[in-house]
C-alpha cells in the first residue's frame, strides 16, 4: 500500500513550471520595485489616491493577502486542532502558504507607507489604543507561530507539541483576523465602517478566501507536478467542496447582516443605499462581483452534483477569489468614496474640499504594480518553498522510494 | 611558537577592539541622536499650559459666503501650496450649507476641531499624533510613518496626507511628504501670545479664539450667550472648536 510522505517538488515535470513561476514572480517583483522607487521619489502624488481616498488599491491587495493568509491555515487547523487526520498531509503546505501570503500582504502595506523607511519607528513606538499597533504584534506573532508549527510537523522530537502549537496558531489567527476587521470596526466617524460585526465578518471572509486559495494552489501543484502528487480527490474533495460552500455562505451571511443592521439605523441608511443601488462601480461590484460571482455562483458549483468534481471545485475557488477582490474594493474604496457627513440636517451647496460629493478614484500604474508586487512576493515564497522543502505530500511507492 | 602567535595577534586584537569601540560609540550616537532631536520636539510641549484649553467659536451667522480670507491666511501662514488637485492639502476650507428643512443657507470655514478625545490620536499606531496639555492636536513628523489611519478616522475630513514632495516651507511650520498633517491652531503663534492666522484675518469677527477654561475670555462669554453646535456630537469627541449658526 502506498504511503504518504512529505516531499519537495524536485520532479522534472515541476522544474519546467518552476522556472516559469520564478520568471513571473521576478517580473511582478521588478514591477513592484519600480513602483516603490517611483513613490519614494515622487511621493504618493503619482497614485490615484487623494485626500478623500487615502487607502487605495495596494490596501485592497494587502488586506486580501493578509485575510486569506489567516483562512488558509484552516487546513492545518482541521488536521491538528480538530483531529481530522485526512487533512494532515496538506498541513505543511497550508502553513507555508499562509506565511507566504502574510509576507506578501505586509510587504505591500509597508511599501505603501508614506514613510516606509520608518518601519523601525513602527516597531519601537507603540500606541496601544491603536488597532494598527496591536496588528504589528499579531502579524509578527503569527509568523513566529507558523514557523514553530512547521517545526512540530517535521521534527519528530517536536511532534508531541503539534496539537498545542496548532491550537495556538488557530487561536492567534482568530484574534488576528478579528483585529484586521476591527481596523475598520473602530473607525466610528465613517458611515461605511464602525461596527463590531467587522470582526466576525472578516473571520468568515477569511475562511472562504483562504480555503479557496488553498484549493487553487494545491490543485496547481497536483496538476503541474502530477507524478506521485496526492491531489484532493474522492471523499476528501467532496468534503473540501462542502466546506467551501459553508464558508462562502457564512461570509455572505455576515455581509448581509452587516448591511441590514446598517439599513435599520437611520444614520447609515443612505450608505447602504449607496452600496446596493446608487454607487455605480461599487454597486456593480457588490451585486455582480461579490454576490453573483463571489457567492451565489460558487455555492451552485459546490452544492450541486454533476460533471467533473475537481473542475467544479476549481471554478468555485476562482469565483470566490474574484468575489474577494470585488468585496474589498467596494468595502475599502467605496467606504472612503462615500462622503463624510459632519453636518447633520444640512446639505452641502459648495465646498472647497468636495464635501458631500462621492469621491472618484481610479488606480494608476504605481499602485497597481505595487499591489501586484505583493502577489509576486507570495508567489516567489510558495514556488521556492515547495521546490526546496518537503511541503507537499507524495505517495511513496509511486516515486519508487 | 605560541608566544609568537600571541605577540602577533595582540596588536591586531587591540586594533580590533578599538575599532569595535569606535563602532559601538558611533552606533550608540546614531541611536541616541534621534532621541535628542525628539527631545527638542517634545520640549515644544513645554510651551503648552495644562490649565488652558485653546478653542474657537465659528460664528456662521457672521461668515461672508464670498470671503475666503481665513483660507488664504492659513495657506500663507503655514506655507501650504494653493490647492488645485484632490490630493492637495487643505487645513481649512470654506463650506456652504443649506438646511434641508428650511432651505436657509450658511457659510463657514471648517478645520481640525482639536477634539478632547481625538480619534486620529487613538488610531495612530506610533503615537505620532498627540494632544498637547493645552488641547492642541499635533503630529510629530519624526515618528509619523504615513499610514493614513488618522485620515481614515477623522469624522470631519480635517486630517490631510502630504502626497507631493514639499518644495518650499516655512521654518516655523515643518512639513514633509509622506506624513499626515492638519490645522495646528497656529501653535507657533499662540505660544507667543498671538492669534491664529485665520482668526486674525477674518474681517467679520466670525472666528473667536480663546481659552475654554477661562470664564472671563471672550470665547467663553460668547459660548454662554449663544447656542453653539458640536459637530457629530453623537461621537462624544468633545471638540474645542464649536459652531454657531449651524
Amino acid at each position: 500500500m502506498a504511503e504518504v510522505q512529505f516531499w519537495r517538488l524536485d520532479l522534472e515535470r515541476y522544474d519546467a513550471v518552476f522556472y516559469r513561476l520564478l520568471v513571473t514572480a521576478a517580473i511582478l517583483l521588478v514591477g513592484g520595485g519600480i513602483a516603490f522607487f517611483a513613490l519614494e521619489h515622487e511621493g504618493h502624488a503619482i497614485t490615484g489616491m487623494s485626500e478623500h481616498v487615502v487607502w487605495g488599491f495596494p490596501h485592497v491587495m494587502a488586506i486580501y493577502l493578509i485575510v486569506a493568509a489567516s483562512g488558509v491555515l484552516n487546513v492545518a487547523s482541521i488536521a491538528s486542532v480538530f483531529g481530522k487526520k485526512e487533512y494532515k498531509p496538506y498541513a505543511p503546505l497550508s502553513a507555508w502558504l499562509s506565511l507566504a501570503l502574510l509576507v506578501g500582504g505586509l510587504s505591500v502595506l509597508v511599501l505603501d507607507l508614506g514613510q516606509p523607511g520608518r518601519l523601525t519607528v513602527a516597531m519601537t513606538h507603540f500606541n496601544f489604543r491603536s488597532m494598527f499597533a496591536w496588528n504589528v504584534f499579531l502579524y509578527t506573532g503569527l509568523m513566529v507561530l507558523i514557523v514553530g508549527y512547521l517545526w512540530t510537523m517535521y521534527d519528530r522530537r517536536a511532534t508531541a507539541y503539534s496539537t498545542a502549537m496548532g491550537s495556538a496558531v488557530f487561536l492567534w489567527r482568530l484574534v488576528l483576523t478579528s483585529g484586521t476587521g476591527l481596523i475598520f470596526g473602530f473607525l466610528v466617524g465613517r458611515d461605511g465602517y464602525g461596527s463590531a460585526l467587522m470582526a466576525p465578518m472578516f473571520l468568515a471572509l477569511s475562511f472562504a478566501w483562504g480555503w479557496a486559495i488553498f484549493l487553487l494552489v494545491q490543485e496547481g501543484i497536483a496538476r503541474w507536478a502530477g507524478e506521485g502528487q496526492v491531489a484532493l480527490s474522492g471523499e476528501l474533495l467532496s468534503r473540501a467542496r462542502r466546506l467551501l460552500a459553508i464558508f462562502v455562505a457564512a461570509a455572505l451571511y455576515f455581509v448581509v447582516v452587516h448591511l441590514l443592521t446598517y439599513a435599520y439605523f437611520d444614520r447609515h441608511e443612505e450608505f447602504v443605499h449607496f452600496i446596493v443601488a446608487e454607487g455605480g462601480i461599487y454597486s456593480i461590484l457588490f451585486w455582480i462581483g461579490f454576490v453573483g460571482v463571489g457567492s451565489v455562483f460558487p455555492l451552485i458549483l459546490t452544492l450541486f452534483q454533476g460533471g467533473d468534481a475537481r473542475l467544479r471545485t476549481q471554478w468555485a475557488a476562482w469565483a470566490v477569489t474574484i468575489g474577494a477582490f470585488s468585496f474589498l474594493y467596494l468595502f475599502i474604496i467605496g467606504g472612503q468614496a462615500y462622503p463624510l457627513q459632519p453636518f447633520a440636517g444640512y446639505e452641502v451647496v459648495a465646498s472647497g474640499f468636495d464635501d458631500g460629493q462621492v469621491a472618484s478614484y481610479s488606480p494608476r500604474w504605481p499602485e497597481i504594480l505595487l499591489a501586484l508586487g505583493g502577489g509576486g512576493v507570495a508567489l516567489l515564497i510558495v514556488s521556492v518553498g515547495v521546490r526546496v522543502w518537503p511541503l507537499t505530500p507524495v505517495l511513496r511507492e509511486k516515486i519508487g522510494r | 611558537m605560541n608566544a609568537t602567535v600571541q605577540e602577533r595577534e595582540q596588536p591586531l586584537n587591540r586594533e580590533r577592539r578599538s575599532w569595535l569601540s569606535h563602532f559601538a560609540a558611533l552606533a550608540g550616537a546614531a541611536m541616541v541622536a534621534p532621541g535628542v532631536h525628539l527631545l527638542a520636539i517634545t520640549s515644544a510641549e513645554g510651551a503648552a499650559d495644562a490649565k488652558k484649553r485653546w478653542g474657537m467659536l465659528i460664528d456662521a451667522t457672521r461668515c461672508d459666503p464670498h470671503c475666503a480670507r481665513c483660507v488664504i491666511a492659513c495657506h500663507e501662514e503655514n506655507g501650504l501650496p494653493t490647492p488645485t488637485r484632490a490630493s492637495d492639502v487643505r487645513w481649512i476650507r470654506k463650506v456652504a450649507l443649506r438646511e434641508k428643512r428650511s432651505g436657509r443657507e450658511v457659510s463657514l470655514p471648517v478645520m481640525c476641531l482639536h477634539c478632547a478625545n481625538p480619534p486620529c490620536r487613538d488610531v495612530c499606531p506610533t503615537g505620532a499624533t498627540f494632544k498637547r496639555k493645552d488641547g492642541v492636536v499635533l503630529v510629530d513628523r519624526h515618528i509619523c510613518i504615513g499610514c493614513r489611519y488618522c485620515v481614515m478616522a477623522c469624522p470631519y475630513k480635517a486630517r490631510n496626507f502630504v502626497y507631493a514632495p514639499v518644495r518650499e516651507q516655512r521654518n516655523e511650520v515643518p512639513r514633509g511628504a509622506g506624513c499626515a498633517e492638519g490645522c495646528t491652531l497656529c501653535v507657533h503663534r499662540i505660544d507667543r501670545g498671538r492669534l491664529p492666522a485665520c482668526v486674525e484675518q477674518c474681517p467679520n469677527r466670525a472666528l473667536i479664539f480663546g481659552d475654554l477654561n477661562d470664564p472671563s475670555s471672550e470665547l467663553v462669554q460668547r459660548l454662554q450667550s449663544i447656542s453653539a453646535t458640536i459637530l457629530r456630537a453623537d461621537l462624544r469627541l468633545d471638540p474645542a472648536v464649536r459652531i454657531h449658526g449651524v
